[in-house]
């Protein structure tokens, strides 16, 4: 049975849709409305936050800290300077993805690594050797994600620090309200926003203190049906949807490569000896079986479809997250990729999808056809290849 | 002399600003002339009062034409809308009615009032839907002249009269209705709710000198009704920023495009030389020249006010003289301290949607009555909305705006003095009224810009403060819009064109008669 997280007794009393989802053996809500779209609207409008607990999360440290970590991350984690935070991908010694997520370098030597799926034993079998104490902090963390243009803000009200110095992917160590809180310039929406990490004793009145901070600037909790739009919008992959970790899977078919799926930007092929280096290499030499690119639907053609039906043109309400043939022609001969996953975007008036093709197909610019399936019948619609991300605000970064 | 420029734009309004993105894009050079400080017309956001965004005139969008989205890109130039999908009508007695984004529990809330009703609203939606989706066609149509419509025209009319063929005979009755009756009649053939029937016909007096008994208001209720957001028909929301947001939108696609805009550039008249526009004169005197200009105004400042009478068909201007504009309404905007409370809003959440000061039928028809004889309802209906609950970047921290629509105002207050006396009476009705219901709100008021039609008509230049540029009726709208046989977005002057709200579709946030008469334009230009 899935277990609370250190937000629960707040988050379920907001969750008036009780749609709950398990989320690494926790309860997370999916969303706290019947509808989701004004939590995703307080993303891209105001802010959000997220109860992000569950994540597993691992302190590395000692004097081998980051040469265990350069050995299992793909990253050049010894020169990340204290504060920094960098996105990360993992591989088998195939070179086939394991798992992403961030590494936080939080005191001299000491490190924070987050992940989607248990991690403390490849890291323990690959730390053999090296002088490093790894703890699973995964419970001994509670997080949550404030997301959004007035997310700083917020947070700013209750913080000792100043967050206007707190660049994207840096971190730092402060106060919100006199509680102590690990702060990174970090999320998974693609806008403005930080994670805060916190003992989960404090868990519940870090969450009251936000709340009430937040009115002012319209914040309010936000489930899992938002966050995946915005996640797409981002074009941030999501494990088992986008990818399937090749730790739980027999078949080689399912797995992928960093490069097959756009992240070939965190393999530092330069450094020393790293799990799945050769297997990068040679395929870094051969280029990638797949690449990962934006679609953008036609949404005249899409309509004409539904007119076929005597229909109006019909959106998706929410993300999908079941893979869909793309083909090279509209007659359905040729298959050369899959689509992972998808949404209506209301901030970009666009129905958008995160594609894995073959390289040929791969072109910003190009036209693909999508398999839509109407009242029980398939189609092809065509579509637009573009780059990921399909939003990326300057208030981002900024 | 080679002219500067390929097409002038007289009105930075946003069907202005539409027609010249389209004229730009297909490579015209292309000139807007706006003449305040600010872009936008009636979809204009304005800091009134220091930290307070107001959305000066229109306030909500839904009927924005999805394609002009699509083929402009306006997300990417800034269109960035958040839906408004609850509704909440606070009542004499205490009690309210409250229509939620899910079914369920505006069922549920519906049944409180009529467990009948509960079950009719949907099947109500679904008609409307119906006939929305029937007449849908034609928003996206040059209307052809019946008298003489040529070829294109002939299949204009076939193509509409198949379509409407195609949608039965129960929807052919149905919209038969609508293109009729009043909203009063059509709704008691549906609920008995009377605080149902009051809020379901909002829509169908909005902008309109009529009550809700006068025929013809259905159709009104219908326009309201053709629009979509994200594909959901119907669909209300607001832009961040404000409505002014739109047409910010729209002129940097425009710009985009290439095409240069002037504000606080006022055009004084139409230059025409043998029958044919060649330019416009400037209030301050210079001249500038294109072979094609377009009048983004009112059809009364387009043909009225821009060109002398002489250079027009004396029946054109009588149809043009003829052409209905009373303005049935004002507006009111607010800054808040704090949040207005109404004690019958049970559900905190509510305050986020609509807010319709219209408790019973009753209060309608009064409110229209007392406008006929007088100027201005004592009691208004009003239609509120507080885009700071959503939109933090509307107010500072904890403060707000509130967005007040009251209808109804007319053009001459007789009554009450002065405009600026007038002003005043008029603002103070809407507080006072509305402090029945949030009696909290006089407290926490910071500021408050009050315009009367007349204060539309000076500022935004709508004739008679008519906000769709002359009313909705049958009699004005499609191929009579704004007079028979100039539908078209041509003029009886040549190289003259219209794109503004007095031309088919109609009024609000549509940016179809921009689009529509660019489209003609570069026809014309073939």
């Amino acid at each position: 049975m899935p277990r609370p997280t250190p937000f629960h007794s707040r988050t379920s009393r907001s969750c008036e849709s009780q749609s709950w989802l398990e989320w690494s053996g926790f309860l997370s809500a999916n969303s706290y409305e019947l509808e989701h779209i004004h939590e995703y609207d307080a993303v891209r409008t105001a802010c959000a936050v997220f109860d992000i607990s569950p994540l597993y999360k691992y302190h590395v440290h000692g004097p081998g800290s980051a040469a265990l970590l350069d050995r299992v991350l793909t990253r050049d984690v010894g020169k990340l300077p204290v504060g920094r935070v960098s996105y990360t991908t993992w591989c088998d010694d195939q070179g086939k993805l394991i798992d992403d997520g961030t590494v936080a370098h939080v005191a001299p030597g000491r490190y924070r690594l987050t992940a989607a799926i248990p991690t403390l034993d490849w890291l323990q079998d690959n730390g053999l050797g090296i002088d490093a104490a790894i703890e699973d902090h995964s419970e001994a963390l509670a997080a949550l994600s404030v997301q959004g243009p007035t997310s700083r803000a917020v947070l700013q009200r209750l913080a000792d620090a100043d967050l206007s110095g707190l660049r994207y992917f840096h971190e730092l160590e402060t106060k919100l309200a006199g509680i102590p809180v690990s702060i990174s310039r970090t999320g998974y929406t693609g806008d403005l926003g930080f994670e805060v990490f916190v003992d989960p004793g404090w868990a519940e009145r870090l969450w009251d203190e936000l709340l009430e901070a937040g009115q002012a600037v319209n914040l309010r909790p936000a489930g899992n049906v938002a966050q995946d739009m915005l996640r797409i919008e981002a074009g941030l992959l999501l494990i088992d949807v986008d990818f399937v970790s090749s730790s739980r899977t027999l078949f080689e078919v399912q797995k992928s490569t960093p490069y097959e799926l756009g992240l070939g930007f965190t393999i530092a092929l330069g450094k020393e000896c790293f799990v799945g280096q050769e297997a990068l290499r040679r395929e870094k030499e051969r280029g990638p079986a797949w690449v990962t690119v934006g679609l953008v639907l036609d949404l005249v053609a899409l309509e004409r479809v539904y007119a076929g039906f005597g229909m109006p043109l019909h959106l998706p309400e929410r993300s999908w997250n079941e893979a869909v043939p793309i083909y090279a022609d509209a007659e359905r001969r040729e298959q050369v990729g899959r689509a992972t996953s998808g949404t209506w975007s209301p901030i970009l008036k666009s129905y958008i999808a995160i594609a894995r093709v073959s390289p040929r197909f791969g072109r910003p610019g190009g036209r693909v056809f999508v398999e839509e399936t109407v009242e029980a019948q398939r189609f092809a619609v065509p579509a637009q290849v573009v780059e990921l991300p399909f939003f990326d605000p300057p208030r981002k970064k900024a | 002399m080679k002219d500067q420029y390929d097409a002038i734009i007289v009105g930075g309004g946003h069907n202005g600003l539409t027609c010249a993105a389209y004229l730009a894009r297909a490579g015209k050079r292309t000139l807007v002339l706006e003449r305040r400080h600010v872009l936008g017309g009636a979809a204009v956001t304005e800091e009134i009062f220091p930290g307070f965004k107001f959305t000066v005139c229109s306030y909500v969008v839904s009927l924005l034409r999805p394609e002009v989205i699509r083929e402009l890109e306006l997300a990417r130039h800034g269109l960035h809308i958040t839906p408004l999908d609850s509704a909440f009508v606070p009542m004499e007695n205490g009690d309210r009615l409250a229509i939620y984004s899910d079914a369920a529990s505006t069922r549920e809330e519906i049944r409180r009032h009529s467990k009948r009703d509960a079950e009719v609203a949907p099947k109500f939606s679904q008609m409307m839907y119906e006939m929305a989706f029937a007449v849908k066609p034609i928003l996206g149509t040059v209307p052809p002249d019946p008298s003489r419509p040529g070829l294109r025209g002939l299949r204009t009319l076939r193509d509409l009269g198949r379509h409407l063929q195609r949608q039965g005979q129960r929807s052919f009755h149905d919209l038969s209705k609508l293109m009729t009756m009043s909203v009063s009649d059509l709704l008691d053939e549906w609920y008995e709710s009377d605080v149902l029937r009051a809020l379901s016909a909002l829509n169908g007096i909005i902008g309109t000198m009529l009550g809700p008994k006068s025929p013809g208001t259905a159709y009104v209720l219908l326009h309201h009704y053709m629009g979509e957001l994200d594909g959901a028909f119907t669909a209300w929301g607001c832009q961040k920023g404000g409505t002014g947001g739109v047409s910010e939108a729209i002129a940097s696609a425009a710009r985009s495009y290439g095409a240069e805009i002037r504000v606080e550039a006022p055009v004084a008249k139409l230059i025409v030389s043998r029958g044919a526009a060649v330019g416009v004169a400037l209030e301050n005197g210079d001249e500038i020249r294109a072979p094609i200009v377009v009048s983004g105004a009112d059809p009364r400042v387009t043909f009225r006010k821009l060109v002398d009478a002489s250079d027009l068909p004396a029946a054109f201007v009588e149809a043009i003289d003829r052409f209905k504009f009373r303005g049935s309404s004002g507006k009111v905007n607010l800054a808040l301290d704090a949040l207005p409370i109404f004690p019958a809003m049970k559900d905190p959440a509510l305050i986020r949607g609509m807010i319709e000061i219209a408790p019973s039928m009753d209060w309608l028809e009064h409110a229209y009555d007392d406008a006929s004889h007088g100027g201005f309802s004592r009691r208004p209906y009003m239609d509120i909305v507080i885009p700071s609950t959503v939109d933090p970047t509307m107010a500072p921290p904890g403060k707000h705006v509130m967005s007040i629509f009251v209808q109804y105002a007319g053009y001459d207050m007789p009554d009450y003095g002065t405009p600026a006396q007038q002003r005043e009476a008029f603002g103070d009705a809407v507080i006072s009224t509305l402090c029945q219901f949030a009696p909290n709100l006089k407290d926490v008021i910071l500021h408050k810009q009050v315009l009367t039609p007349f204060d539309l008509e000076q500022t935004i230049g709508l004739s008679e403060g008519n906000i769709f540029h002359g009313e909705l009726t049958l009699d004005q709208l499609f191929c009579f819009r704004p007079a028979p046989g100039y539908a078209d977005y041509r003029t009886p002057i040549r190289n003259y064109y219209q794109c503004g709200s007095g031309t088919h579709p109609g009024g609000g946030i549509t940016a179809g008669p921009g689009r529509l008469a660019a489209l003609e334009i570069l026809r014309d230009a073939k």
